[in-house]
């Protein structure tokens, strides 16, 4: 068999994603996230003077929670269920600065952990400021702020 | 010249696996076949602050307790081939330093134990040893870090991925003494089909299976059913599908013979996806499950081919497809 026939071969029988299922307990999973952050967010509400430091706070709040999960081990089994309902929100970006901080601890606190913490995270932040900096200009523009 | 056919070489010295030690992680311990190896591991980690160590620790254990089993001496054994998955192969370099043996370290991904054990009986055939050591071993944890992600990092494994099994296992070849002979061997050449999928080994895999095992059976004039079992490592359930697919093309017989290292490894309920993989994975069936069929005499002919993906993590990444490679050693009771 030739190699491109065989390619289009390993197309056709590769195990398809259970697209259902996997959007399902995305849903379930990124809603239950999300809905905790509701929570911690009406409660400093209550409790903080304006809604900035309210935010600021269930930010906090949230990411030492995707801190805590990652380094007792629970958060990668939780994303192996709900994908992108873990991923997507901040919980997860604290997963994957934790766990790279977790892995390259090995190799010492500055060229180890130091150096390789944001190995996952890197490209989230540089392509979101970027991606903020042209949303910014469209909006600028568009309202003729220029 | 000890050739048949285009790439075979045949051994009529038959070489013995005389001893062989195999150690598995507490995963592999839950398989199907725990019972066949000599170790299980308690935990993960053996003590060890990082899993680059518990991998030199295992081949160490594997390696020293062989020769103990056979009250065999550094100075009784002429060659140590060893290789891992790591770079470098710093495990089987580190594990080695306790010995005054000479060393040859190879890389061969997972094919890396059918390419020692080839090694060592053409260097026995040779008459440029008597006894040859060989080793190689495995962490799940190494492996991930290197060719992966973190370990705790939110990832949502596809069904086609495959688990690194945590083990090692080693082995004397000797001219003399008892023990299953090793008749001949077909080192395969690397076969690249331009798949691109790093999760997926499995299907990039087969083709260098397929043409390993084809070649073997020309040089060799035998058919499929000519073996009692041929044992795959490590194709995985989809790298398997895809081997059968490639066989049935060109209207083999005997494909229930086939049958898959990775994929037997673990129990049908362990969620590891497409099974194992990993340099110990067909190492350690070979020398637990496979060995103690032709110990018992269930098995009579064997043949092993073991399959190396030899991918990197730059070549994944700069989209380079996947050069494979498999190697087959048969093997009598």
């Amino acid at each position: 068999m030739q190699a491109q026939q065989y390619r289009e071969l390993v197309k056709k029988k590769k195990p398809t994603r259970n697209s259902f299922k996997n959007m399902f307990w995305a849903f379930i999973i990124g809603g239950a996230i999300c809905a905790l952050g509701q929570v911690f967010l009406d409660i400093a509400t209550a409790l903080e003077q304006t809604k900035a430091e309210a935010s600021a706070v269930t930010l906090a709040a949230m990411i030492l929670l995707g801190t805590i999960l990652t380094g007792l081990g629970v958060y990668d089994e939780i994303a192996e269920l709900g994908g992108a309902g873990a991923a997507v929100p901040i919980t997860g970006f604290a997963n994957t600065v934790t766990s790279a901080a977790m892995e390259f601890k090995r190799e010492g606190a500055i060229l180890g952990m130091g150096s390789k913490m944001f190995i996952i995270a890197g490209p989230v932040i540089v392509y979101g400021i970027l991606s903020g900096f042209f949303v910014a200009l469209i909006k600028s523009i568009v309202l003729g702020l220029f | 010249m000890n050739r048949i056919g285009e790439k075979t070489v045949t051994f009529d010295k038959q070489p013995r696996i005389i001893t062989s030690y195999t150690i598995v992680g507490p995963l592999e311990g839950l398989g199907p076949h725990a019972l066949t190896f000599q170790e299980i591991m308690p935990d993960i980690s053996l003590g060890q602050d990082t899993p680059e160590k518990t991998e030199r620790l295992i081949l160490e254990m594997a390696i020293e307790k062989t020769l103990q089993s056979h009250n065999l001496k550094a100075e009784d054994i002429q060659f140590l081939i060893a290789g891992d998955l790591l770079n470098q192969i710093g495990t089987s370099a580190f594990s080695a330093r306790g010995y005054s043996i000479p060393f040859l370290g190879i890389y061969g991904a997972c094919s890396t134990f059918c390419q020692a054990l080839g090694l060592s009986c053409m260097l026995i055939q040779g008459e440029f040893a008597q006894k040859v050591l060989i080793g190689t071993a495995s962490h799940y944890q190494t492996a991930e870090r290197q060719f992966r992600y973190p370990i705790e990092l939110n990832i949502q494994h596809v069904a086609t991925n495959q688990h690194t099994v945590t083990g090692g296992a080693s082995a004397v070849i000797s001219v003399d003494g008892e023990g299953p002979r090793i008749i001949d061997a077909t080192f395969g050449s690397i076969t690249d089909y331009g798949l691109k999928d790093a999760n997926d080994l499995g299907s990039a895999m087969a083709p260098a299976a397929f043409s390993t095992l084809k070649q073997h059976l020309t040089d060799t004039g035998r058919g499929l059913d000519y073996y009692d079992v041929i044992l795959t490592g490590d194709l995985g359930i989809q790298g398997s599908k895809m081997l059968k697919l490639l066989l049935e093309q060109e209207n083999y017989s005997g494909l229930e013979r086939l049958e898959d290292a990775g994929v037997q490894i673990y129990g049908t309920n362990q969620q590891v996806g497409a099974g194992g993989s990993g340099s110990a994975c067909v190492a350690v069936m070979t020398l637990g499950y496979l060995l103690n069929k032709l110990n018992s005499g269930k098995v009579k002919k064997a043949l092993v081919i073991a399959t190396g993906a030899m991918l990197s993590s730059l070549s994944v990444l700069q989209g380079d497809s996947i050069p494979c490679v498999a190697h087959a050693i048969s093997i009598e009771g």
